[in-house]
Parts: structure tokens; C-alpha cells; sequence
């Protein structure tokens, strides 16, 4: 009843919350972090735009590594089972998750594949998510690091366009290196310095999955990454 | 368009905090959203509008306050205007983002049935 006369009109109260709105999703992450780092999983959510070339990266890194039988793959998309199945003939174990309507993965989905997904002696858990450059920056899925793959025929600009998907990267792989003796007009200066603008410390990796160019060293960027990863859980675990 | 999903968060965020008062009326849910958060306000507004409906949010006003990029050098303290460069150029530190990433559900203002004794803050 108001508080003020007596008047017996409903009161109208402020409630503070002051929460994250996406506070759930970001607890089942957490929950997925915890499960992956404590296996000894480095997981990463392999985001980029459709086509960027994530699946091909996949498939090239399976088959550079001597042991793929230590990395696995959950593929998010929208209708087919497609990427999953590519990364299987690759010799990688992989899952599909398919969406629907949903424009990305979040951490529930991850965590609900995972139960049915054997990551036993898995080192490298790849999280490929749905191609998109907009929703997937978003959602907190439980990953150690984000990495972006940004095709070199997307447009020098990109990163200043999805400031947000770039921000958040740890690396972006620079896919389709093996095409820019054909494209003249593409300046990779020009890409680097707008992802200086988005990213406070950007580090970039040019590859081709069709050439191998740059798969060692993403290789090696991907190996000091686990061992940094598991000794920084372990001191705070 | 992730902005349906967020909406459904809202949306069970506000349910969840109204258990203690499943009589009262949302009127106002007020959110922070952040120009580097990957929201569209547009979007979320529309969504929100269409999805309240049969929700504890039917008859509630979405009110959006957004909310500035800002970076700033971790050292000096010295702002970094967008779209620059993203290092110090005094202390060549990489920046820091201090505002601008939010997706916060701030406050619900709800009307109260008449419940003697019932206090809220």
C-alpha cells in the first residue's frame, strides 16, 4: 500500500538488479571452462564470416598435426551436418551442433554436445561457430580463446564494421593467404592497421589451407597457448 | 539476430527477480547497453515489443540508456578515442576497455499490490 497517506493505491517500487543480462549463459561457460581446462582441453571458438575458410583450417591443421587423434571439433550450424562430417574424412573427431533459426552457439548448446561427445585424450578442442561476424562475439561458450578468421578477400575494412567480433579476438587467422598474388587491390598494411584500431594487441597469422602456408605456426601459436592456459588454471584451480 | 535471445534473458532475468512478488506488475524494466556490446538497441527494442507478450513483462516499457566506448591507457590513465590506434602513444601500453561492452538489466520498477508489511528496496 503506498507508504505516503494511506490511500490503498498500488505502490510503484524500483527494484535495483544490476546483472548481466546473459548471467546464465556466462555460468554454464564457466561450468564448460572449468570441465575443459581441468581435462587438460585448450578450447577455442573458431568464429568468422561464411566461407571465411574455418572448416578448411580445420581440416589443414588436422592433417599437419602428427597425432590429430588429440584434437576434436564441435561444428555449430544452422541446417546441415556438412563441416562436422568434413572434419571426420580430415581424421578429426567432430560433432555437428545444429541450430535452426539460432544465429549462434551459446554455452547450454556447448555444454549439451559435450555430454555426448567423447574429448577423452583430446588436447585441442576446436568450438567451430555459426559463420556469422555479429551474434557469436555475444556469447561466453566456455572457451580458454577466441579466434577470428578473416578471409583476404573480405574487405580491408572488415574489422572496423564488427568492431565488437574483433575486439574480442585473440588471433585472427588472415585465410586464403595463397590468393593475393591474384588480388592486386587487397593491401594486408591496410588490414593490420584496422585491426590495430579494434584489437589493443593484435596478432595475426596468415594461412592457407591449400598450401599449408602459416599451419605451423599456427600450430605452434596453438601449442604455447594450451601450456599457458593449464599453468595459469593451475595456480588459480 | 541474437537480440530475440537476449530478450528471453531479460525476460527470465525479471521473472526470476519478481518471485518474491508474484502479484506485482512490471512497468519499467531499464537496461544498459553498451555501444561496443553487440546489441542492437533498435533490434532489442523490437524484440522486447514482441516477445513481452503472455511474459511477466506484458505490459512493461523496455527504457535503454546506452552507454559509451571508452578506452583508456592502463598506465597514464590518458584516454584513447575509437577508432584510433588502440596503444598508448605516451607509454605504448595496449588499451584498456573501461566502458561501452555492458548487456545489464539495471532496475525493475513494478507496482505493488496492496501488501501490508511488504518492503522492498
Amino acid at each position: 500500500m503506498c507508504q505516503d497517506c494511506g490511500c490503498g493505491d498500488p505502490e510503484v517500487v524500483p527494484v535495483k538488479v544490476q546483472q548481466k543480462i546473459l548471467a546464465r549463459n556466462d555460468r554454464t561457460a564457466a561450468h564448460n571452462r572449468e570441465h575443459f581446462l581441468g581435462d587438460g582441453i585448450l578450447a577455442i571458438n573458431l568464429m568468422g564470416s561464411p566461407g571465411a575458410g574455418k572448416t578448411a583450417v580445420l581440416e589443414a591443421t588436422g592433417c599437419a598435426l602428427p597425432n590429430p587423434k588429440k584434437v576434436a571439433a564441435i561444428a555449430g550450424d544452422l541446417a546441415t551436418e556438412n563441416d562436422a562430417n568434413r572434419l571426420i574424412a580430415a581424421g578429426i573427431r567432430s560433432k555437428a551442433i545444429t541450430t535452426g533459426q539460432a544465429c549462434h552457439l551459446d554455452a547450454e548448446l556447448v555444454h549439451r554436445s559435450l555430454h555426448h561427445f567423447d574429448v577423452d585424450g583430446v588436447e585441442l578442442l576446436f568450438i567451430e561457430n555459426v559463420g556469422n561476424l555479429v551474434c557469436p562475439a555475444v556469447y561466453d561458450l566456455g572457451q580458454a580463446l577466441n579466434v577470428v578468421a578473416l578471409s583476404i578477400t573480405e574487405g580491408e575494412d572488415k574489422p572496423l564494421k564488427y568492431p565488437t567480433m574483433f575486439m574480442k579476438a585473440d588471433l585472427v587467422l588472415l585465410t586464403k593467404a595463397d590468393l593475393l598474388p591474384h588480388l592486386p587491390f587487397v593491401n594486408v598494411d591496410a588490414i593490420t592497421d584496422a585491426l590495430a584500431r579494434v584489437m589493443p594487441t593484435p596478432r595475426v597469422i596468415s594461412v592457407s589451407a591449400r598450401t599449408g602456408f602459416g599451419i605451423e605456426a599456427w600450430i605452434r601459436w596453438l601449442s604455447a597457448e594450451r601450456t599457458k592456459a593449464l599453468e595459469k588454471f593451475e595456480v588459480y584451480a | 539476430m541474437h537480440e530475440y535471445s537476449i530478450v528471453q534473458s531479460l525476460v527470465d532475468s525479471v521473472g526470476a527477480a519478481m518471485n518474491a512478488t508474484p502479484d506485482a506488475v512490471v512497468l519499467r524494466v531499464r537496461v544498459e547497453i553498451g555501444d561496443l556490446s553487440g546489441v542492437d538497441v533498435d533490434l532489442l527494442t523490437t524484440a522486447f515489443e514482441t516477445f513481452r507478450d503472455d511474459t511477466c513483462c506484458a505490459q512493461a516499457e523496455l527504457l535503454i540508456e546506452r552507454v559509451s566506448t571508452q578506452w583508456v591507457c592502463p598506465a597514464c590513465d590518458r584516454p584513447i578515442a575509437s577508432g584510433a590506434i588502440l596503444k598508448c602513444p605516451d607509454c605504448n601500453e595496449p588499451a584498456r576497455l573501461t566502458a561501452g561492452d555492458e548487456i545489464l538489466l539495471r532496475q525493475i520498477e513494478m507496482e505493488v499490490p496492496d501488501v501490508p508489511g511488504l518492503r522492498l528496496r
